[in-house]
This record gives C-alpha cells, structure tokens and sequence, in this order.
C-alpha cells in the first residue's frame, strides 16, 4: 500500500463525462457537445444531502486534493483544506471538482478537437463566461445525481463563480463560500490581466492563436504573463521576505543574467508555466475574469443583482491580498447586507497577498472549519467525533 | 448561562426583530435570540475567536471595527441596534449613538457605571484608579477609553433629545439584582438603557 498523509483523501483518478446536449453561451455561440473532467472525493449519502462543489481559479483544474500517482511530488491544489478532518471534510462530505470549458487539463477546451471542423479548436474556441461555466457545471451535477449542493466554494475567480451559482441557481445551493474573490474586476486587475494578454499575442509564436499548426507555442510570451500574474499574487512583504534583494551569487555581475533571487523565482515559474499550460485558455480565462460583472445588468447595483440569492454566505478575504483586496470583499459583504441576506465576513491576517487563500494558516482554517461545520449540522450530517 | 445583562436584553426583543448586536462576542445573544425569538439579524465583531465561535453557532457576524462606523447599513436596516459593554471602548460613544439611532429605531446600551459605589470608594480612599469586576484593567491597558455614569449616560440622551424608553442598572453578574430605583447612579454597576429617536 502506498503511504500517503492520514488526512489526504490519497489516490484518485480522474473521470471524464461527456455532454451531446449543446450549451449555448453568453457570447451568442453554442458549444456543440463537450466535455467535463472532474474528481470526486468522499462519498454521496443517500439523500444526496452532503455533496460539495469545488470552483477553481485562472490557473486551476479539477485535480483539487490527494495523488494522482504514489510518486506525484505534490498534492492537488486544495489539498491544505479538502480532505478527512480538514476544513473540506471528506468523511462527511463528497466533493466534487472538475476542471472548467476552455481549459487545458482534459475538460472540452482550445486545445480539443473542433467536431465541426476535425482539427484542434484553437483561438476558434469561443470565450467562456462565468455563468456559462455554472451553467455547465449544473449540468454536471445532473449528471452525478446532485439535485442541491450542500455548499459551492471556490477562491478568487473560484469565488465568483459560486456567487453566479447563488444568482442562477438559488435553489441549489445552500450555502456558498467566496474567498479571496471580487463581484468585479477594477480597472487596475484588467490592466494587469490586458498586460498578460499582450505579452502573449505579440509572441511571434503565437501565430494569431494557431500555433499548434506551427508545432509551436508563445512560451515566451506565456512565461511573461505568468511572471507578471504571479507578482500580483504575491504580497511586497511575502516577496521581500522570501527573496530580498538577495543575490544568487556573491557579486554584481554588471549583465542581464539572473542576479537577484527573485529574479530566479519569477523566471522559474514562467518557464514552468510556459510549459504546461496552453495560451488559448490563458486568454480565455483572464477575459471571463474581466467579463464578469452581475450587478451591470442592474445598473451597477450589487445588491439589486443578489436579489434572487437565497443562501448564507461565508466572505473572506486576506489583508494583504492586493489582488483583490479586502475592500473588494466588503463591496460584497455590504451589498449582501444591503439585500437583507444571511452573511458572514472575516479578513484574515496574512502575510501571503493572494496567494493566501491555497494555503494553510490557524485563522483561516478556524474560520472556514467553523462554517464548514455549521453546513454539516444544519444539512444532518454527523458531527465527527 | 447567559450574562445578566444579556438575559435582560433578551426579555427585552421583540418577537422577530431584525436586531444588529455590535461587539456581539461569541454571539451568545443572537443565537439565543434566533433560537427563542426567530430573531434574525448580524453581529459585528473584531475578536478572531468571537468571529469563529459566531461561525460555529450560525449566527452572521461581520468583522467590522465599531470606530470605523455603520456607513454600510442603511437607515432603518434593522428593529434593534443592541450594544454591550462596548460604548465606553469607542473613540466617539456620542457619534456611535446618532449610528445606532440612525439604523434602528431604537437601541439597547450597556456599559460600566463609573459612579457604582465601589468605584468611588476605590478611587476616594486608595486614591487609585478602580479596578473591579466590570472594569478589570489598569488604567494604561484599559481598552475603556471613555468611562462615564448612568447620570452621564441620562445627560447625554436628554441633550440629543432622545427618550429613553427603559432603563435599569444591575450588579455583577446576579440575575434579579436589576432595578431602575434606589439610586441607580450610585448602586448599579452595570448600567442599561434602552433608547428610542425622539417621537416627532
């Protein structure tokens, strides 16, 4: 037997279910048929009572927590809050996480084949929204025989998914966890997320977004947009903390190689990132971030948007995210209050900026188990021992 | 088992009240309150573990500073503003109180009497700043930053024109020890008001 961490729900195995059913878009076009990969963790009791969706964020997938093999080096990317006794807890609840339409970790994206067309759907692929993404993952909750979920969760762009999941589907959802996330981008988060975009189409690789008809990929470009996003997760003191003005040798060296760490860090992580992910769904991904917006439908009133939302809310936000930060998460907060809806908001105090919501701190953890507890009473499930 | 001056607020509320508890602690009133009352409503809180004990019973707090105001509640928000033993901690208790009045109708105060008979006695024969069972701090530590009497207290409402609908003192934590006469001023220790707007 394989020896992984008591509380990782250990190894599991991707499943993929296909859709013949088109789902039409927010942006007019109609996606044919697709495909949804996802995980699932735990085990849906009889009443179907205790299943939980996970939303991931620009750069996540369906792999949320435990092994895909006895040697993979790291765990999913949620494994600090999903598993048997964390936050997420496996023995009560049955997770569910896949990866989003427009990704490229197995679920129907730019780099799938166009049924259409026979070839690769490439920059063909049609830009994805937040409410086509709840859209099909309420499909998939059909599918896994989930009439209501116990709560939808997710941080950052994960967060604003499960606010669109509260405004489309209230009656299937009981209680909704935002983190880290914003019921808007400002005007600074899509200057940064157009600089990403940019550092990607002026790729001389990129080839207007058929690179793979090249056999190629903008890697440099994409590798810039990581660098740049991957500044924006972090915060000036978890990066100053972590690197300093340290230097990787002894000496200035007077040239344009890697002098300082963080210059290191940053490099390493776009090379890393270039490499495994796929430019279409980088700019697809940063333009639903962009899009998103539910209360411009009601003349920019937040409050008027969440009419229809019907759950409580758990809000939190990190106080050194400048991402989105803690002022983002009030704007919600207080349109929540000004709707007369059930709330609750913490801002943790973290040092890692964005970053904060992957990670493991006491408070968070305190936070998020407490609500996560509450769920599982008010849903019947046991309380663990 | 419930602070005397929590069980008092809790006769107080009326059946289904939409009730803002500010500094609400652990949310032992509100959730008592939804339990017994269908009371429903939001704690505001700073304290991390008063925030996760909120989580854990159900009760929706908000981590909001008191001294950065109520601006993100409407007015008229809620039936009832109640706020213990929090008034004599805040930067501006006055403000705090046109706040409260401007989201309710009508709130519910509690706070140290600083002319309970102890207190004077502490601070007229040791000469000291008291130090008791309701105000526990030395004096640079104190978070009570503006301590004042249920004669204060009674000045203050009638200079805003406001009319105190209830009002009663009580003495440390003992149920039935709560009375509005024989010289509340100088035998309460814990003083509680109930204020509403001024009739037009």
């Amino acid at each position: 037997m394989p020896e992984f961490p008591r509380d990782s729900v250990g190894l599991v195995t991707p499943e993929t279910a296909h859709f013949d059913d088109p789902l039409a878009l927010a942006c007019g076009r109609t996606l044919p048929a697709y495909d949804l990969v996802y995980e699932t963790y735990g085990t849906l009791n009889a009443e179907g009572s205790n299943a939980i969706l996970i939303c991931h964020a620009l750069s996540g997938h369906h792999h949320a927590a435990g092994y895909h093999a006895t040697d993979e080096r790291k765990p999913g990317w949620w494994d600090a809050h999903i598993g048997p006794g964390k936050s997420i807890d496996t023995e009560r609840f049955f997770v569910v996480s896949l990866n989003n339409l427009g990704g490229c970790h197995g679920s129907t994206g730019p780099t799938s084949q166009n049924p259409t067309t026979g070839h690769q759907w490439g920059p063909d692929f049609p830009l994805m929204t937040v409410e086509d993404w709840v859209h099909s993952q309420a499909r998939l909750a059909d599918r896994l025989g989930i009439a209501r979920f116990a709560a939808v969760i997710g941080g950052s762009l994960g967060g604003m998914q499960v606010l669109q999941w509260t405004l489309a589907y209230p009656e299937r959802i009981a209680n909704a966890v935002v983190i880290a996330a914003t019921p808007k981008l400002s005007a600074q988060n899509i200057a940064f997320n157009e600089v990403a975009r940019q550092a990607i189409r002026s790729d001389r690789d990129f080839f207007e977004g058929w690179y793979a008809n090249h056999d190629t990929a903008p890697r440099r470009g994409l590798k810039l947009a990581r660098m740049v996003g991957h500044i924006t997760y972090l915060s000036e003191d978890a990066m100053g903390s972590k690197f300093g003005r340290d230097l990787r040798s002894n000496d200035l060296n007077f040239g344009y190689d890697v002098e300082f760490q963080v210059e290191s860090y940053l490099r390493y992580q776009g090379d890393t990132f270039s490499t495994s992910f796929d430019a279409n769904t980088y700019l697809l991904m940063t333009k639903a971030l962009d899009y998103f917006d539910p209360a411009a439908a009601h003349h920019g009133d937040l409050a008027r948007a969440l009419a229809s939302a019907a759950c409580p809310f758990l809000v939190v936000s990190f106080t050194t995210d400048w991402r989105f930060p803690p002022p983002r998460s009030k704007e919600l907060v207080n349109a929540l209050i000004r709707a007369n809806k059930a709330v609750s908001y913490a801002n943790i105090d973290s040092p890692h900026g964005h970053d904060a919501f992957l990670m493991p701190e006491p408070r968070y953890q305190a936070v998020f188990a407490a609500f996560m507890n509450r769920v599982a009473r008010d849903q019947g499930l046991e309380d663990r021992p | 088992m419930m602070r005397a001056d929590l069980k008092l607020i809790h006769d107080w509320v009326p059946q289904g009240a939409r009730v803002l508890d500010l500094g609400c602690g652990e949310g032992t009133l509100l959730a008592a309150l939804a339990r017994d009352k269908q009371v429903t409503g939001f704690g505001l809180e700073i304290d991390p573990d008063g925030i996760t004990a909120c989580l854990a019973k159900g009760v929706n707090v908000i981590e909001q500073n008191l001294d950065e105001g109520l601006a993100n509640f409407e007015d008229d928000a809620c039936d009832l503003v109640v706020m213990t033993q929090a008034l004599q901690a805040l930067r501006r208790p006055d403000l705090m109180l046109d706040e409260m009045l401007r989201v309710a109708g009508e709130c519910i105060i509690t706070f140290p009497n600083f002319a309970y008979w102890r207190h004077r006695a502490y601070l007229g024969f040791k000469g000291y700043m008291p130090v008791s069972r309701s105000l526990p701090h030395a004096w640079y530590d104190t978070p009570n930053i503006h301590l004042s009497t249920f004669n204060d207290f009674e000045r203050l409402c009638r200079d805003k024109g406001l009319s105190i609908v209830d009002r009663a003192v009580g003495i440390g934590d003992h149920e039935g020890h709560w009375t509005s006469r024989w010289w509340p001023n100088l035998f309460g220790e814990i003083a509680i008001f109930r204020v509403a707007r001024r009739r037009a």
